[in-house]
């Protein structure tokens, strides 16, 4: 009860993570598109109050999967070394464009700095998709939990294919935030981005469906063997058709409210078709890292569970409140960078 | 070099480069506290200048702590696999906390602080600085509870799988390892090192504006709450330094002959001034005197543990001197700045204004070599006397990697480094006048 209680933690943890900070890597994608100083500004004002917190969500997911299944975050971050590292670099770079831009007046260091931000998100968007591709996928563990592979064999094209799929999942989800919070002309072209976005997504999912029936069909006899797994792909598709919907009909926080549910019935049935498996191996399933075979003790699982319920609302009661003193439309008087 | 070498010069890099930045937020957010409590208190628009000026500063030096901290997360799994697994259950757990407790505390109400100067009271602004304060020092307890249960490690039981070996210890009571025996000395003394940071920032930058005639009225009164703080923070160091030091000698009696370069057990050990490898004159039974209350007390020296047992005595007496003689050379200094204020001679003692300026970097290496003394000291192992470092590293990740990932952060932290510097260079030059002026926005 408790491994699964935490294997549905992290999975939300990392769903929280998709979503918020999903929409400020998706505003570093496209902020090279922006047109001019002005529009740059915008963007990052957008963003300026909330990116470092919603990366945090990153951090507490780490730090969970470390409490609760320690020879998962073990073998994996070890395994994924280089892969790793790119994203400790991307992020570090993003984070250095963000703050930096505003410290300099030169435009040559300007372009520079929304450079290190673009590409350490799009590094990141990518990133996270080809990790995630590779869990599906399988990755070598052998019967000592140990794992067995090479950074190369992580850059399969199956999980390469996710990347693409999960940079235009998080674009996505920042163009809508954008048009949440952008105004006149620029609200106009930033909804055109997201509704092509949409279709971009909607297709690279489609492919990779099949691509995943494929390459792991267990992970479809799992979630098919879930007497209530239709709620999660349903709530999928429903989000998904209403994201545009809610676009041409020019509601757009109901828009980007769509595309944020759509990223969670997503991570939702993938939770659910991986369950128990954390990590599996593509040796052989039976070595799969699961939340029973890898999982900390009663004791360390309840604990932290008391701390996350005392936590976690306080957290999301804050959050809400800084989002509530900080959204709206930006402009030139918004406060920021 | 072995990928179990590499991995600990990469921790190294990444942890010392990044507890640069940690105690100036801790010790400058306390500063904010006060200033946001007088800037509600007092009409004078000089507080509400204080606030904005420090605030901004706090915020560059917050970024790049953030950007180097990501990597610390994350770096027990990739680089020390087999520790992870061996103390996962009871170490992952205040790094866990410390994400959820105080990185959102922080990061939230620090865009408060930061971004909401005209959306917010100054009431609810006196409170984002409150928690991102108390942010701050619980971001510092879950860490410190974490390093200290590698130091003495309580509340968990041995497992081992069917041949009899030693897998992993498991939590037996969350209580007896969060409040280890070394967790509390050791989390009053970093946050007391913290605050000697911030009262020193504050007071060196002041003292350069005293000096080029500058901000007279905003540099005379951040002075003066650099240096009540930095009184308070230096002496409750050295207090608690002498608490955290005691412990030490009970707990880890290996790594306190180490650091007192105490070679032979004996009665009435004297202290020595300078340690080792220094000639040095000892001070007869003061050492037995400190740690037991009595001059003839008996001593452990190195010569009462397996040789394989040691810390490098070295590099850890070395450091151990190096911070508690400039330790108190910091707690005099601001002492007679206090007494210089007191008696209204502070602001035209322009030797003393200089030495404060050209003293900002000292705090930020007594940081440091205050660690090199904890985590030096504690080898050769991982976790005191159950797991080795030597056997802790991650076994699967090339060394190439490693070596790899090593010159990456270089680079990263030597841009880092200097973009942080050129910032706050820029900050200072320009001044609380222009960051009050400036419409934000």
């Amino acid at each position: 009860m408790l491994n699964t209680i935490w294997f549905l933690l992290i999975a939300v943890l990392m769903t929280l993570y998709a979503i918020l900070d999903g929409f400020d890597l998706g505003v570093g994608n496209l902020h090279l598109f922006a047109r001019g100083e002005e529009e740059r500004r915008l963007f990052i004002k957008s963003i300026g109050p909330v990116w470092d917190g919603n990366e945090v969500w990153l951090l507490t997911g780490g730090g969970a999967l470390f409490a609760a299944f320690p020879p998962v975050y073990a073998t994996v971050f070890s395994g994924f070394y280089l892969a790793m590292m790119l994203v400790l670099v991307a992020l570090i770079m993003r984070a250095v464009g963000v703050e930096f831009r505003s410290k300099v007046e030169s435009p040559i260091l300007k372009a520079l700095w929304d450079k290190f931000f673009f590409l350490g998100s799009f590094l990141a968007s990518i990133l996270f998709g080809v990790a995630v591709g590779n869990l599906m996928r399988g990755i070598p563990i052998d019967e000592t939990g140990t794992y067995t592979g090479s950074f190369l064999g992580l850059l399969n094209p199956y999980s390469v294919f996710m990347g693409i799929v999960s940079l235009a999942m998080f674009t996505l989800q920042g163009a809508t935030y954008l048009a949440l919070r952008t105004a006149g002309g620029l609200r106009e072209r930033v909804s055109g981005w997201a509704m092509r976005l949409w279709a971009a997504f909607a297709a690279l999912y489609l492919v990779a469906a099949f691509w995943t029936l494929g390459v792991s069909p267990h992970l479809y006899h799992r979630y098919y063997a879930v007497g209530w797994h239709w709620v999660t792909i349903a709530v999928f598709v429903a989000a998904m058709v209403a994201v545009p919907v809610f676009l041409k009909g020019r509601r757009f926080g109901w828009a980007f409210a769509s595309s944020s549910l759509a990223i969670a019935g997503l991570t939702s049935t993938l939770a659910l078709s991986a369950y128990p498996m954390l990590a599996p191996s593509s040796t052989n399933l039976e070595y799969s890292l699961t939340a029973f075979n890898a999982s900390s003790s009663p004791l360390t699982l309840q604990t932290m569970l008391i701390l996350a319920l005392i936590g976690v609302p306080l957290v999301l009661g804050y959050t809400v409140y800084i989002y509530s003193v900080f959204m709206g439309e930006v402009d030139g008087s918004t406060p920021g960078y | 070099m072995d990928a179990m070498t590499l991995s600990r010069v990469q921790f190294g890099l990444t942890a010392g480069f990044h507890y640069l930045f940690p105690p100036l937020t801790i010790g400058l957010a306390w500063i904010l506290v006060v200033l946001a409590w007088l800037r509600l208190r007092r009409a004078e628009p000089v507080y509400d200048q204080m606030m904005r000026f420090w605030t901004k500063l706090f915020a560059i030096n917050f970024a790049i702590g953030v950007a180097t901290g990501i990597i610390m997360e994350f770096e027990f799994g990739t680089n020390w696999s087999t520790y992870s697994k061996y103390v996962g259950d009871i170490f992952g757990a205040p790094l866990a906390a410390e994400a959820v407790f105080s990185f959102f505390l922080e990061s939230s109400f620090l865009a408060v602080l930061v971004f909401g100067w005209n959306r917010v009271s100054k009431r609810v602004h006196f409170f984002a600085a409150l928690m991102v304060a108390l942010g701050s020092v619980l971001s510092a307890f879950w860490i410190i509870v974490a390093n200290s249960w590698q130091q003495t490690p309580a509340g968990y039981k041995l497992v081992t799988d069917g041949s009899g070996k030693v897998v992993r210890a498991e939590l037996t009571s969350f209580a007896a390892a969060v409040f280890n025996p070394s967790t509390l000395p050791r989390f009053f003394h970093a946050v007391a090192g913290a605050l000697v940071t911030g009262a020193f920032v504050v007071a060196g930058i002041s003292a350069w504006y005293l000096l080029k005639g500058r901000h007279a009225d905003f540099a005379r009164k951040s002075l003066a709450i650099g240096i009540v703080a930095g009184v308070i923070a230096t002496m409750g160091s050295a207090v608690v330094g002498d608490w955290h030091t005691r412990q030490v000698a009970h707990t880890q009696p290996e790594k306190f002959a180490a650091m007192e370069a105490l070679f032979k057990t004996q009665s009435g050990a004297p202290l020595l001034l300078l340690g080792y490898p220094l000639p040095d004159l000892g001070i007869p039974k003061l050492l037995s005197l400190m740690v037991y209350f009595d001059p003839n007390a008996q001593v452990k020296g190195l010569d009462a543990f397996p040789p394989q047992d040691l810390p490098p005595v070295t590099f850890t007496a070395m450091s151990f001197h190096a911070m508690v003689w400039p330790g108190f050379m910091c707690m005099f200094v601001m002492l007679y700045g206090a007494l210089l204020l007191k008696r209204g001679r502070l602001h035209d003692n322009r030797r003393f204004l200089k030495a404060l300026f050209w003293l900002i970097p000292v705090p930020f290496a007594l940081n440091e070599i205050g660690w090199f003394t904890a985590e030096i000291g504690r080898q050769p192992w991982a976790v005191y006397h159950l797991l080795r470092t030597a056997d802790a590293y991650s076994p699967t990740v090339p060394a190439g990697q490693i070596l790899f990932s090593i010159i990456l952060f270089t680079l990263i932290f030597a841009g880092l480094f200097t973009l942080g510097f050129y910032a706050v260079r820029k900050h200072v030059l320009a001044g609380p006048e222009a960051e009050a002026s400036r419409e934000r926005g």
